[in-house]
């Protein structure tokens, strides 16, 4: 089963609860917002991603199945 | 040392908030109370209004979200924990005592400095500020009070490098930080913010001649010059981040060895296992929940765990008791780095969750390391119960911790 992440760009605070969880999925931009690496919408199989998407204070991550 | 009891049976009237702590790393005892009645219940404030208290993990990080809880002190029906609260309230305070649109407005000035990439350039600096206070604190010799000697100066050294304050006048701006955020009277929170407010504003006039390299550099050229935030605002955004960058981060450094030295198991495991460092630093920050009790109230009626929050009734969270919610943490009194303890809601949680905590994440690690790898016999010197600790009303930590090695 593969998933789809999305931000909300616009409810992000820039707390960078999601970089420090799934590093491997979540960064930061220049602005301090919450981005996608490239080619990582889909998660790439990391494990820690719905927990990334926990750790956000107001709730910008959404994880749903494709 | 007391361990927190149980056994008390749920009371109906409502216990006094806030109280000191009975052990400095524990919530206080006569919370015991709040802990049987989760998620949520009634506490009584200094004046006698009994206000909200949360206490379930799940329904703090659902009303920590809703909007329709306010930050806006100014409020007339905001709740004051303490007397000095109430006497300075209507001061206007920047982002953590606004509401969006205008705390976003702020915040997002100041997020590109501490990303967790940004925080990560500023690691190499950190460790040298740390290894230089080790050094001194070496060649002085035991003992030493390692609030003074270590626990303050780092996080002050580090918050001032990132402003662009000058360290030189650490002795004034932590002596009105103390002040702001202790008092005791209220007329001392006044003259703080007065005095401290003076010191940014020619600090200001002074890197508008002369530009330094700091956040308040970029605050004056990026925001300040085009307009987009005014002088009062600027000075204002300044004093938080120099108060909060530094008091905080130092109790949790302060209590947080203090803790380490009361649980030498844990201790020596992590000495033995460095890279649970990270693990450790969010099982202490759950563990100790320095920052107790965030201040709300309801602007509208909420419908919340059985029971209606009313428009302008006050919600405190009691992060101490939240952190310690076994449904959520099993176990909750036990220190143990192999539990999940990321959802903690010692930050915060919703719109206001701390702008640093990545800053002080780093801090503390480094700073915990550093110092048990140079002092590996490092130990009290004194008697536990004789080691003073911070009043209920204010941020946890030790007011003094006389070590030696």
């Amino acid at each position: 089963m593969s998933i789809h992440i999305s931000i909300d760009k616009d409810v992000c605070i820039g707390a960078g609860q999601c970089a420090l969880t799934a590093p491997g999925v979540f960064t930061q931009d220049d602005d301090g917002f919450s981005e996608l690496l490239p080619g990582r919408e889909d998660g790439g199989g990391d494990p820690m991603v719905r927990e990334a998407a926990r750790a956000c204070p107001v709730g910008a991550i959404t994880v749903s199945e494709a | 040392m007391t361990e927190p009891l149980t056994t008390e049976p749920p009371t109906t009237e409502p216990i006094a908030f806030p109280q000191d702590r009975t052990c400095p790393y524990h919530p206080p005892t006569a919370y015991d109370p709040l802990r049987e009645a989760r998620p949520l219940s009634r506490i009584s404030l200094f004046d006698g209004r009994a206000v909200w208290v949360v206490t379930g993990h799940a329904t703090a990080r659902e009303l920590l979200a809703d909007p329709r809880l306010s930050s806006d002190r100014t409020l007339p029906a905001f709740p004051a924990p303490t007397e000095r609260f109430a006497a300075v309230r209507n001061r206007r305070v920047a982002l953590l005592g606004l509401d969006d649109p205008e705390h976003h407005t702020q915040r997002r000035m100041l997020v590109p400095s501490f990303t967790v990439k940004r925080v990560a350039t500023l690691r190499p600096r950190i460790q040298e500020t740390v290894d230089r206070l080790l050094d001194r604190m070496a060649e002085h010799g035991p003992p030493a009070d390692l609030v003074d000697a270590f626990a303050l100066p780092v996080p002050s050294m580090v918050i001032c490098a990132l402003l662009g304050v000058p360290y030189a006048d650490h002795d004034f701006f932590e002596e009105k930080s103390r002040k702001l955020l202790r008092g005791p009277t209220a007329a001392d929170i006044e003259n703080a913010r007065d005095e401290l407010d003076a010191y940014f504003d020619a600090l200001i006039e002074r890197r508008q001649r002369e530009p330094g390299n700091g956040l308040l550099d970029e605050l004056i050229h990026d925001q300040l010059r085009e307009g987009t935030v005014d002088r009062e605002e600027l000075i204002s955004l300044a004093t938080i981040l120099l108060v909060a960058g530094h008091e905080t981060t130092a109790n949790m450094i302060s209590l947080g060895t203090f803790t380490l030295l009361r649980h030498p198991e844990q201790l020596a495991e992590l000495r033995a296992e460095p890279t649970l460092m990270p693990a450790a630093v969010e099982e202490l920050l759950r563990f100790l929940s320095i920052a107790d009790g965030l201040l709300r109230v309801a602007t509208e009626d909420i419908e919340v765990a059985g029971k209606t929050i009313h428009a302008d009734e006050g919600v405190i969270f009691s992060t101490s008791v939240i952190n310690r919610d076994g449904h959520t943490f099993p176990e909750p009194d036990a220190l143990d780095w192999h539990r999940s303890a990321r959802q903690h809601i010692a930050f915060g949680f919703g719109i206001h969750q701390c702008l640093g905590q990545n800053l002080a994440r780093a801090e503390m690690e480094i700073a915990l390391l550093s110092l048990f790898d140079r002092f590996p016999g490092l130990r009290l010197a004194a008697p536990v119960d004789d080691i003073p600790f911070k009043p209920g009303d204010t941020i946890q930590g030790m007011l003094e911790l006389p070590v030696t090695w």
